[in-house]
């Protein structure tokens, strides 16, 4: 469903993506690793439209269509969905209201008639559950004043009611104590179905014992420069990231 | 910003005012100018009776010794008085005792505002005192009013039938000599709204007048006196449109509350004069002195207001706190875009025991525009106990127009408790994305996270208005983020 070819992203003039390549099939999970500034956030905000990243090359295509020809809008209405390493706060607006217009306007672009409030409530509260939540967390405004790990939950949350075809994971385990990484895991694995795709970008391999993946990538330098199976995550935890370092720079 | 929200920003703030049309009635005027004779002149027409001619003559004396104040934070080019027009009334006078009788042509511009008179009869149960130009063409509710002893009128009729009430209250709270405009509009106010609200009664709807400036160079000098006796309460709304003009149009208003033991007077107004074009061009000045007076102990005042109109905004609606435990709150959104220029504020004067005042305003700026908070918590020597809250938040679309905020505060009393708080920030790139990257777009972002700004003060309004305020901010921040 996604399809990566030789992409190049720049920012402020630096260069971070330098010819990525990367196929994520529908049911399949992937992950991302590498360490810091390899360009794995990068990555996950350029296929969800952030504009401050500019493409020199190279293309994304998402279920046939071009995604750099298409707004962020445009491209969470197709079924793209970014789980924010740091998820924004919008004082004053009630956390259910907020999904509910996000729920809508997806499914107004999809020809689907706009849920009441009831059936959203029924939909949320049945959400809430998966996840461990409060319901209180409806009523509050968007991520204004929640903990570190209520805003983590709250993007799986929101992932979990809005059902992307495509859904991002951006270092959603960074901050996250052991019981709000089960429930992360646990709503994304309830997710998990042979017709959507996860991009799970991470730095340690403590995610995957939870969200086991069908593929590991090492990104480094802006190129992917090792991918496997599962086995791979174990082995870079194990060795660290030095060892592609080194294979990086002798060239091979 | 990125290139994409700078040209959404273009967009938005280059939107055409939306209720910018005018309504072909005649309108009986009198010459330019300003003078004594004028002042005769206006005070015939509008067959007054002696003591509010000499009234309005001192005011003028007044006026003319005085000099128009330029401490605000605006700037605007000189006003001409002796170029505009200080009275003009429709000229076909409809009767007042049925909407039938109302000139169609009228009836047909309340329907383009969305404020069609049967309608809001019917559905709504809000009695409208609609002032279309200057004079009083249609009342409703009167007489269910009148059954529990509430005055609600045009100011002109409350002169003739509650001369008393006017001669007791008028003036009373914003002295005809209190300041530059209050003094010119003492000396030709037009017409406006008056109520009263008789010892212990509780009115059980919503008050409403829609002003609406129509004549060409004609300026407008409301007039509202409310006053709630002993236990009364009352919520009075104030909402405007105004067409769109080429010269720049004067408004100076005068709102006077009077509030004796026990009362409760709710003030709401959405203000939505015409801003002038994207380039500055045209646009009401708005010069507006509201008082509301807690001379009653327990009495309690509340102004909140939607400022979204207007080229130059000059108003501070002010609570004197005279009875022991009165309560005065402020809650404000004022919001600029394109040359817009506001200054606005509040003054809370602790006078009373145990006095409280809440004061929240949130600003938005946009285009070029400069919006400035400017706000006076005063506690008198007397004023054992007072307390004041206030919280100033600014927000700031695209990075060439500005926020100000000139908090003063003078306490004289040491058992006063004085809590500021002020915030300014910049609509957020993060923000937006976030939503965008829930499916909302560009426009439904900005609304939602303006509207969540403002949430502290639409929750203050009646439901309806709270809707219409929501609407007012959305068009005038049409594409205006950057």
């Amino acid at each position: 469903m996604l399809e990566i070819r030789n992409l190049h992203v720049e920012a402020d003039g630096n260069k971070i993506l330098n010819g990525l390549d990367l196929t994520v099939k529908a049911g399949d999970v992937h992950a991302i690793m590498g360490p810091n500034g390899s360009g794995k956030s990068t990555l996950a905000h350029v296929i969800a439209g952030r504009e401050e990243y500019e493409v020199t090359d190279g293309s994304i295509t998402f279920m046939g269509k071009d995604l750099l020809e298409m707004e962020p809008e445009e491209r969470a209405h197709a079924g793209v969905f970014l789980a924010f390493q740091y998820p924004v706060e919008i004082p004053g607006v009630n956390n259910t209201y907020f999904l509910k217009a996000a729920v809508n306007s997806v499914r107004k672009e999809q020809g689907l008639d706009e849920l009441d409030a009831v059936d959203f409530l029924k939909l949320v509260k049945e959400k809430l559950k998966v996840l461990h939540m409060e319901e209180s967390l409806l009523n509050r405004p968007v991520n204004d004043g929640f903990s570190g790990g209520e805003k983590k939950r709250n993007e799986i949350f929101q992932m979990a009611v809005l059902e992307p075809k495509l859904a991002i994971l951006d270092e959603t385990d960074s901050g996250l104590d052991i019981d709000a990484l089960k429930d992360v895991a646990n709503g994304v694995n309830a997710l998990r179905d042979e017709g959507r795709g996860f991009l799970v970008v991470t730095h340690y391999q403590r995610l995957l014992n939870y969200i086991v993946p069908d593929f590991v990538h090492v990104l480094y330098k802006g190129k992917i420069a090792r991918s496997g199976g599962k086995e791979l995550a174990l082995e870079l935890e194990e060795k660290g990231y030095s060892e592609i370092e080194e294979a990086a720079l002798s060239g091979k | 910003m990125s290139s994409t929200s700078t040209d959404q920003l273009e967009k938005l703030t280059q939107s055409e005012y939306k209720y910018g049309f005018t309504t072909e009635i005649e309108s009986d005027t009198i010459p330019k100018g300003l003078n004594e004779d004028i002042i005769r002149m206006l005070s015939a027409k509008k067959e007054e009776p002696e003591w509010l001619l000499e009234w309005r003559l001192k005011a003028f004396a007044n006026w003319q010794k005085m000099t128009e104040p330029n401490w605000a934070n605006l700037s605007y080019p000189p006003i001409d008085y002796q170029d505009a027009r200080y009275y003009s009334a429709p000229k076909k006078k409809p009767k007042l005792e049925s909407l039938d009788e109302v000139d169609p042509e009228l009836l047909e511009t309340f329907k383009k505002l969305g404020i069609s008179l049967e309608e809001q009869k019917r559905l709504t149960g809000v009695a409208v005192d609609a002032v279309f130009d200057s004079v009083s063409v249609a009342t409703t509710y009167k007489e269910k009013l009148g059954e529990l002893g509430i005055v609600f009128c045009s100011f002109s009729e409350a002169v003739k039938d509650h001369p008393e009430l006017v001669k007791k209250y008028m003036g009373s709270v914003v002295p005809a000599s209190d300041n530059f405009f209050a003094a010119l509009n003492s000396a030709v106010f037009s017409d406006g709204s008056f109520v009263f609200v008789p010892k212990g009664v509780r009115c059980p709807m919503e008050l409403s007048t829609y002003f609406r400036i129509n004549a060409a160079d004609t300026g407008q000098f409301e007039r509202t006196l409310i006053i709630a006796e002993e236990g009364a309460y009352v919520s009075y709304l104030e909402g405007c449109t105004a067409p769109m003009r080429d010269e720049n149009q004067l408004h100076a208003a005068v709102v006077e509350i009077v509030a004796l033991d026990d009362a409760e007077v709710k003030y709401s107004t959405v203000q939505n004069w015409y801003p002038g074009d994207k380039d500055g061009k045209g646009g009401i000045y708005n010069f507006v002195t509201k008082r509301g007076a807690c001379r009653g102990r327990n009495s309690k005042i509340r102004w909140t207001q939607v400022e979204t109109g207007s080229a130059i905004t000059w108003k501070y609606p002010s609570c004197i706190l005279q009875g022991d435990n009165s309560v005065g709150e402020f809650y404000s959104v004022a919001v600029t875009n394109n040359h817009q220029v506001a200054d606005t504020g509040t003054k809370m004067i602790h006078i009373g025991k145990n006095t409280k005042s809440t004061i929240i305003s949130k600003g938005i700026s946009a285009g070029v525009s400069q919006n400035s908070y400017r706000g006076l918590v005063k506690i008198m020597p007397g004023a054992e106990n007072a307390r004041n809250y206030s919280q100033c938040d600014s927000m700031l679309m695209g990075d060439r127009c500005g926020a100000h905020t000139f908090p003063y505060i003078e306490v004289k009393n040491p058992t006063a408790q004085l809590e500021h708080e002020a915030t300014t920030s910049k609509i957020g790139e993060d923000q937006i994305f976030y939503c965008k990257q829930r499916g909302l777009s560009e426009e439904d972002a900005i609304n939602l996270i303006v509207n969540g700004f403002c949430k502290e003060v639409f929750r203050e309004l009646p439901m309806e208005f709270a809707v219409e305020a929501q609407k007012l901010l959305e068009i005038s921040l049409e594409n205006s983020v950057g």
